[in-house]
């Protein structure tokens, strides 16, 4: 098995990257980690002409705060270095909870996190977790940069707002702040499979232990990552009860639509999702401080 | 059209090989049938099974994932490089042995090079841990009881022989 014929070309700076895209346009693919676009070309499912090679782009890689309370990650940051950053899993717990749950150790040893959300794979953790951050996304092309919200990003099965002339260089959201509890969850087949349906959840309450404001989105249970902030919002301005929160677990059941697949039927996935999105509350409910 | 070749330069096992190669061909295949080191076996190829795993600078990769022409300037380990020039095991490998780690031996290649890389990080596994780091590997004859057997005693007979 192997991939169809293209022309491989090595960027030498970040410019040249832009200006080889601006050239060939929809028929280049960027290569950086290669742990989802490798495999599509060898069942040549993907055919692209040409390969732009950024691994040798540093200045792409890296992740830490920036300058007005936010943090950033480069798209060629890969996955085992961001496992291993305690600095930044401190600042993102759910980057914490969510990795492991990527693929195997030897994917996250090459998969970036631009390459995982420039590929809009729904059933993968990072979509949604880019989501229920509100994460903005940065992209670039030879003319120029702009910014688009993830909500925004992801506009269908493996399908981004990114033009043919454009490339993702990194993701940029707001670091959490006091009285902030988050919690990503998944229910799989085997370790390291496709999530059946995942939750990200992050809550930050009041100082009297009340839900102040809440982010929902999940994975694997539509062609996007699904953002179900508003079926929270009944708990907005009131106690974490378990009530409240089986409340929003059914709202979640009746708004998502999952397509079922080998593993499961749509309606068991409705039900983990529901599952899930009860107990990851819960856990980013215990996360803020305020719990009993 | 012929075909676009680009020349590499890549050190296996601490060999220096140069060569030629099409920009399609997968690091897996240029290392068994151009170098001819086919310890690294090929599974699923679209990085499933694990079975193609080697080290790429120190740190394991499916080589079925990765194209040739991408090792160009890289240091590579692979299961040939494992065993000393008199021909004794490396600790992972007598480990296997000891323990029946495997039956057909296909994914064995793989998985020594996901353990060694993996015990060197992390000296004093615990089981969990082991299986965790084996996730990646796929084995149809053992079960994988014999190999996580293996790994603690490896990491234990590693640990007895550091300074």
């Amino acid at each position: 098995m192997k991939p169809a014929p293209f022309k491989y070309i090595a960027a030498s700076s970040f410019d040249h990257a832009l200006a080889l895209k601006a050239q060939y346009g929809d028929e280049a693919r960027f290569l950086a980690g290669g742990q989802s676009l490798i495999p599509a070309m060898n069942f040549r499912l993907a055919r692209p002409a040409v390969l732009i090679d950024i691994n040798g782009l540093g200045e792409l890689a890296g992740a830490g705060a920036a300058e007005g309370g936010e943090i950033r990650v480069g798209a060629l940051t890969r996955y085992h270095v961001l496992e291993r950053d305690t600095k930044f899993l401190a600042a993102c717990p759910l980057f914490a909870d969510a990795l492991p749950h990527i693929a195997h150790p030897q994917i996250r040893n090459r998969g970036t996190i631009g390459g995982n959300l420039s590929h809009a794979d729904p059933a993968s953790e990072l979509p949604a977790i880019a989501v229920a951050m509100q994460a903005r996304m940065r992209i670039k092309s030879a003319k120029g940069e702009r910014e688009v919200a993830a909500s925004e990003f992801f506009q269908g099965l493996l399908t981004t707002d990114i033009q043919s002339d454009e490339m993702l260089v990194g993701i940029a959201f707001p670091a959490p702040t006091a009285r902030t509890g988050t919690c990503f969850m998944e229910v799989a087949r085997r370790r390291g499979d496709f999530a059946l349906a995942g939750v990200a959840a992050i809550m930050t309450t009041d100082a009297q232990a009340r839900c102040l404001q809440m982010r929902l989105a999940l994975c694997g249970v539509g062609e996007t990552p699904v953002d179900a902030s508003a079926a929270a919002a009944s708990l907005i301005g009131q106690p974490c009860t378990g009530e409240a929160i089986e409340a929003v677990a059914a709202e979640v059941r009746g708004m998502i639509d999952p397509s079922g697949n080998v593993h499961a039927s749509p309606d068991y996935q409705r039900h983990i999702a529901g599952v899930l999105t009860q107990r990851a509350i819960g856990a980013a409910y215990s996360r803020t401080g305020h719990a009993a | 059209m012929r075909p676009e070749r680009h020349d590499i330069e890549l050190s296996v096992n601490g060999t220096t090989y140069r060569s030629a190669v099409e920009s399609r061909t997968l690091l897996s295949d240029f290392l068994r049938h151009d170098l001819e080191l086919a310890g690294t076996h090929v599974g699923c190829e679209h990085g499933v099974c694990g079975a193609c795993t080697i080290l790429f600078d120190g740190a394991p990769v499916r080589s079925c994932l990765m194209l040739a022409v991408q090792a160009n300037g890289h240091e590579l380990s692979t299961v040939e490089g494992l065993a000393d020039s008199n021909g004794e095991l490396h600790p992972v490998q007598q480990a296997m042995h000891d323990h029946h780690g495997l039956q057909c031996g296909y994914c064995t290649p793989g998985i020594l090079m996901t353990m060694t890389a993996f015990l060197k990080q992390n000296p004093e596994p615990s089981e969990h841990e082991v299986r965790e780091a084996l996730s990646g590997n796929l084995c149809r004859c053992t079960g994988y009881q014999n190999i996580v057997d293996a790994m603690l005693a490896a990491a234990q007979t590693m640990r007895a022989a550091a300074p």
